[in-house]
């Protein structure tokens, strides 16, 4: 099954940039990147950039409506993602903890949708 | 074979699915792998059941006859599917499954702690877990179910239906989990039976029979784990814990009324349960890896070896409890260790503790309860009258309400001698 961990955070929560705590962040970000691609369950995983820089559409009577910002104005904001191909939950749990902003924010993981018509 | 009355039949389905739903649906998960779809087959079973049974007879193996029928129904929806292929693993096991087990079948591979562990998983919310656990390891009907939460049971049914999907849905494994999470996964089945038991027995709310039918559930599913783990000291102390509490449940209640622990008429507790859970926890404690749930069996265990309340060893409870708030912090334990204080040491050590928990305790029914005893036992009569108020407010059950508005009735009568006494003071009492 494919999984994705969706990362959110806040960006003044952890470490900040040029501190070495920041430096340890992205190092676990890198180690943990690694170990998806050498137990070959890493099929994507990307940072975004921040918050301020989303655009978020809407269409509604054909017309399209574009607002400066995310879908919601909230404190943990969406920063990045993996896309994980694990045989269960447990393993894309497994997998999940690994993501060092689990220790400041939230990841949340989420089954892709297969379609299986009937 | 000959015919069965309707009744029959009817009596029959439901002892079955009583004793063998959670075999039957682990079994079916088992080979198709999708806990939606093996409750939808089975469903189907019972259905076909209720047509064959009253002409053809009602099968020698029950549950045999249901799984194979729920077995082909699977199949059938598998080589109706579009996506025939990707089902051709799944389809390999039925098929095998059929060659192999004739229709009247007596064994059927037992993947009940499978089961159990998905339906305990700690990726659905708690009430979810005990809700899902009783329905489908338990021989609870939904509409069961939601009485032991006093919900609807349409909200339940909804509430089942969404865990299932999830389970499918998500990829909730239909495995025992590997060793690294073992423990932890255990220790949340085991969270699901205690709070299953604790429902049955302290009985916040709901109608006396599904509490004692909670209770014998989460007897049932405990021993179905110490069957699966006998070597996990904790999968016993559970056991151990719930049949000592069990095996006095008949001297709890005295016409309806409430009885507090040092009071019961030990005659009444249950000799071949208390050995029972003896047995067990001596198994446990050899093992050498004490938890919470030993710690609570052994303080029951005490409890159970004491022949009156006076005769009790509270010098060990007290230990015991103090051990237990080091490795289980909280502030139930702490009024608990309060309680056994009191006997030890007396009511004002006791209330000196309990008053520190005031805050985090002021909607905690007990805490008022063994509160107003404490300031009855020293004689603060006007300060007992008020705590058993409030603790009447927070009381759901009868007989504890009759219990409470005796003891304080009884504080009533000795409470005008006591004022009459001690006039100056009692401004500030009240």
């Amino acid at each position: 099954m494919k999984y994705l961990a969706l990362i959110y955070g806040d960006d003044n929560a952890g470490p900040q940039p040029d501190t070495p705590e920041f430096g340890e962040l992205i190092a676990g970000y890198q180690a943990a990147s690694k170990t998806y691609v050498d137990d070959g369950v890493f099929i994507a995983g990307e940072a975004l950039q921040p918050v301020e820089t989303a655009t978020s559409i809407r269409i509604r009577d054909g017309k399209v409506a574009l607002m400066d910002g995310p879908f919601a104005e909230t404190k943990e904001q969406l920063g990045g993602f993996y896309l994980f191909e694990c045989d269960s939950l447990d393993d894309a749990i497994k997998y999940a903890q690994m993501i060092p902003t689990a220790k400041y924010g939230t990841v949340e993981v989420r089954p892709i949708q297969t379609y299986d018509f009937d | 074979m000959t015919k069965a009355a309707p009744d029959a039949v009817h009596t029959a389905i439901d002892y079955t699915l009583r004793q063998d739903r959670g075999r039957l649906i682990a079994a079916l998960l088992a080979a198709i792998g999708d806990f939606e779809l093996a409750e939808e087959c089975l469903q189907e079973a019972i259905i076909a059941a209720l047509k064959d049974w009253p002409i053809n007879g009602i099968p020698k193996s029950r549950r045999g006859w249901l799984l194979q029928v729920a077995r082909r129904h699977a199949l059938d929806r598998f080589r109706r599917n579009k996506n025939f292929e990707q089902k051709a693993a799944q389809i390999a096991v039925l098929q095998q499954a059929e060659m192999d087990a004739p229709a009247e079948s007596h064994d059927i591979p037992d993947h009940r702690l499978r089961l159990i562990f998905t339906c305990c998983h700690p990726a659905l919310d708690e009430k979810t877990r005990v809700a899902l656990t009783l329905r489908t390891l338990g021989g609870l009907t939904t509409d069961e179910v939601a009485r032991a939460f006093l919900d609807k049971t349409a909200t339940m049914g909804q509430r089942l239906a969404r865990a299932r999907s999830k389970i499918s849905k998500a990829g909730i494994p239909f495995a025992v989990p590997n060793a690294d999470d073992l423990p932890a996964r255990v220790g949340s089945v085991l969270n699901v039976i205690y709070l299953i038991f604790n429902e049955g027995y302290a009985a916040t709310q709901g109608d006396t029979q599904v509490r004692i039918d909670l209770c014998e559930e989460a007897i049932f599913l405990a021993r179905l784990m110490a069957e699966f783990c006998p070597d996990d000291s904790e999968v016993l102390g559970l056991l151990a814990l719930i049949l000592l509490s069990h095996a006095r449940r008949h001297a709890r209640i005295d016409a309806d009324l409430y009885v507090p622990l040092c009071e019961q008429d030990r005659g009444l507790w249950n000799k071949k349960l208390i050995s029972e859970g003896q047995a067990l926890l001596e198994v446990a404690l050899l093992k050498g890896k004490v938890g919470p749930f030993q710690l609570q069996a052994s303080i029951s265990a005490l409890h159970c070896e004491a022949r009156s309340g006076e005769e009790t060893d509270w010098e060990q409870i007290v230990a015991l409890y103090r051990l237990l708030a080091q490795i289980r912090p909280s502030a139930v334990v702490r009024l608990n260790l309060a309680v056994a204080l009191s006997f030890h040491k007396g009511p004002e050590k006791a209330l000196e503790l309990v008053d520190e928990l005031a805050q985090k305790l002021h909607s905690y029914q007990p805490y008022h309860a063994t509160r107003a005893d404490l300031l009855r036992r020293v004689g603060r009569k006007c300060d007992a009258h008020i705590a058993y108020e409030r603790a009447l407010e927070l009381t759901c059950t009868d007989s504890e309400r009759l219990f409470l508005i005796g003891r304080q009735k009884a504080l009533a009568g000795s409470k005008k001698k006591a004022e009459h006494k001690a006039r100056p003071k009692s401004n500030r009492e009240v």
